[in-house]
């Protein structure tokens, strides 16, 4: 299945990708996709390594925002309170895309924060992914911390915690819960493909990442690197759901 | 080293509270001096441990006020300590729960691990030094409770009825231990409806009845002659709660 490159149309593609069939086109992608694997070919492994750095950092940004904010969230009280909490929510359920819009025009040469040429970069792709998970986590973080404070106010505050002891403190009790939240978080940020399309350009070396190649190379009909990368995204929601697991049943046995 | 002013006498005068419309603690007026070991007694629901809870400056009376030597709540709260009714454990190891109070109540580390040490034997936990505090069992977590209230030596020391679920063997552990903790000088409050258990530890009884305080008498006096026809019918197992108020 290779692809003769220039002006297909997605018409074009489409016709094609209904005209493959066969088992043995398909094992033939299956096996060029596990050769580009253990090659280790440099494509590949470059979008791999590009997609853990966009994510890993969006979601350690999102968690360092999230975290201290969910747990604001729940300990005070404040006006307005509530109508942050029914944004959190809304952000929560926003589809990809729209994040992806909102940072798009923001980002863009006649947007508020055009002059620092961001867009179609991989900050872009960050901030877009951030503001994908913050929310998440940041909800999670107030529900979980809201939940303990409930327990633990009266013990906490007869021992002499200031409310920002108190807030170290849940935050720790609720490691378990808030470490899922985080994987969840990462989970959900890497295979997003909308937002990071809209704001990173899908440009070859520069802002591919594993999604984004996934829907172009299927549509160009390279089905080899499309599903060699699909395989990889498949590992590593199996690896972040066994993280989870493999965590809690660790702090379990310790008694979390 | 020289030892901080007392805190006591704590005084309560005319304290009113109100929850949700209903008031639950009635114009209490009392004084509470040092000495004694003060045990309220009182049937279920009649205001025991947000009476606690208010001495301790966990809630503020909607009336009333309740003063330490004089001096507000929230003050001297440093040198008093609670064990409540059912004592919260953090996740972390049982020796690391005592740490933890001693750090929030500003302890330097170098002297944390002798007393760690000293509470845990005295109230039988050494060999749970490292377990997860959350595994315990009710007994041992009471016991935990009682052993990082001691390890922060406080002047005042408030039990909600720290043997409301233990076989009668482990209310005697707890016992001895709450009667070494009143030896070393603490003054103790506690809660109970156990009236064998105030017959043992009381020095002075405080009967708390539907949000009243209808006596406070030494424990002598109101077992054998109490002042009030209600503490005489609790005393006889004859007082119920208002089951019409309840529904
Ligand atoms: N947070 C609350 N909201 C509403 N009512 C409450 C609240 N806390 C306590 N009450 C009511 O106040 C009254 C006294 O409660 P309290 O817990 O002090 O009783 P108690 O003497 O400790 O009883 P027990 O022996 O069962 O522990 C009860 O009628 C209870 O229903
Ligand atoms: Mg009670």
């Amino acid at each position: 299945m290779d692809n003769n490159g220039g002006e297909e149309t997605a018409h074009a593609c489409a016709a094609k990708r209904a005209g493959w069939s066969g088992v043995s086109d398909l094992w033939s992608a299956v096996e060029s996709a596990a050769l580009l694997i253990f090659t280790l070919d440099s494509d590949l492994v470059e979008i791999v390594l590009r997609s853990l750095r966009v994510t890993l950092t969006a979601v350690t940004i999102a968690a360092v925002i999230g975290l201290p904010f969910g747990a604001a969230l729940a300990l005070l009280r404040f006006p307005g309170r509530r109508l942050i909490l029914v944004a959190l929510d809304t952000l929560m359920g926003l589809p990809p895309v729209t994040v992806g819009l909102l940072v798009y025009l923001m980002l863009s040469r006649s947007g508020p924060l055009g002059t620092l040429g961001l867009l179609y970069t991989t900050t872009a792709m960050i901030i877009a992914q951030c503001l994908l998970v913050a929310p998440i986590i940041a909800a999670l973080t107030r529900q979980t911390i809201e939940d303990l404070w409930e327990e633990y106010r009266d013990e906490l505050r007869s021992l002499g915690a200031s409310t920002l002891g108190a807030a170290g403190t849940l935050l720790w009790e609720g490691r378990v819960t808030l470490m899922t939240a985080m994987l969840a978080g990462f989970g959900r940020a890497s295979a997003e493909v909308g937002a990071v399309m809209i704001v990173g350009g899908n440009i070859d070396h520069v802002t591919r990442v594993m999604t984004t190649t996934i829907a172009l190379e299927t549509s160009k009909g390279n089905l080899a690197l499309a599903l060699g990368l699909g395989i990889i995204l498949v590992c590593v929601s199996l690896l972040v759901a066994a993280g989870i697991h493999g965590f809690k049943a660790t702090a379990h046995r310790w008694g979390a | 080293m020289m030892k901080p002013p007392s805190i006591l006498p704590l005084r309560l005068d005319r304290v009113v509270l109100d929850i949700g419309g209903k008031r639950v603690i009635k114009d209490v007026s009392a004084t509470l001096t040092a000495a004694p070991c003060s045990i309220v007694l009182g049937p279920n629901g009649a205001g025991k441990t947000l009476l606690l809870k208010l001495c301790h400056g966990l809630i503020a009376p909607t009336a009333g006020s309740v003063t330490w030597a004089g001096a507000p709540c929230g003050n001297v709260q440093h040198a008093q300590a609670m064990v409540f009714q059912q004592p919260v454990m953090l996740r972390r190891s049982v020796a690391a729960n005592i740490a933890y109070a001693l750090t929030v109540r500003g302890r330097p580390r170098a002297e944390q691990r002798a007393r760690i040490d000293d509470v845990l034997a005295r109230t039988g936990l050494r060999r749970f030094a490292e377990s997860p505090a959350r595994r315990l069992s009710v007994g041992e977590k009471q016991r935990l409770a009682l052993a990082r209230a001691w390890a922060i030596e406080p002047q005042v020391l408030f039990l909600d009825e720290p043997t409301a679920s233990l076989d009668p063997a482990g209310t005697r552990q707890v016992e001895e231990i709450i009667l070494a903790i009143h030896r070393g000088g603490t003054k103790v409050i506690m809660t109970t409806h156990d009236l064998q258990q105030a017959r043992r530890l009381a020095d002075e009884v405080m009967f708390l009845h539907r949000g009243r305080l209808y006596e406070q008498t030494p424990a002598a006096a109101f077992f054998t002659a109490p002042r009030t026809p209600e503490a005489q019918r609790f005393l006889e197992g004859t007082l119920f709660p208002n089951i019409r108020r309840v529904v």
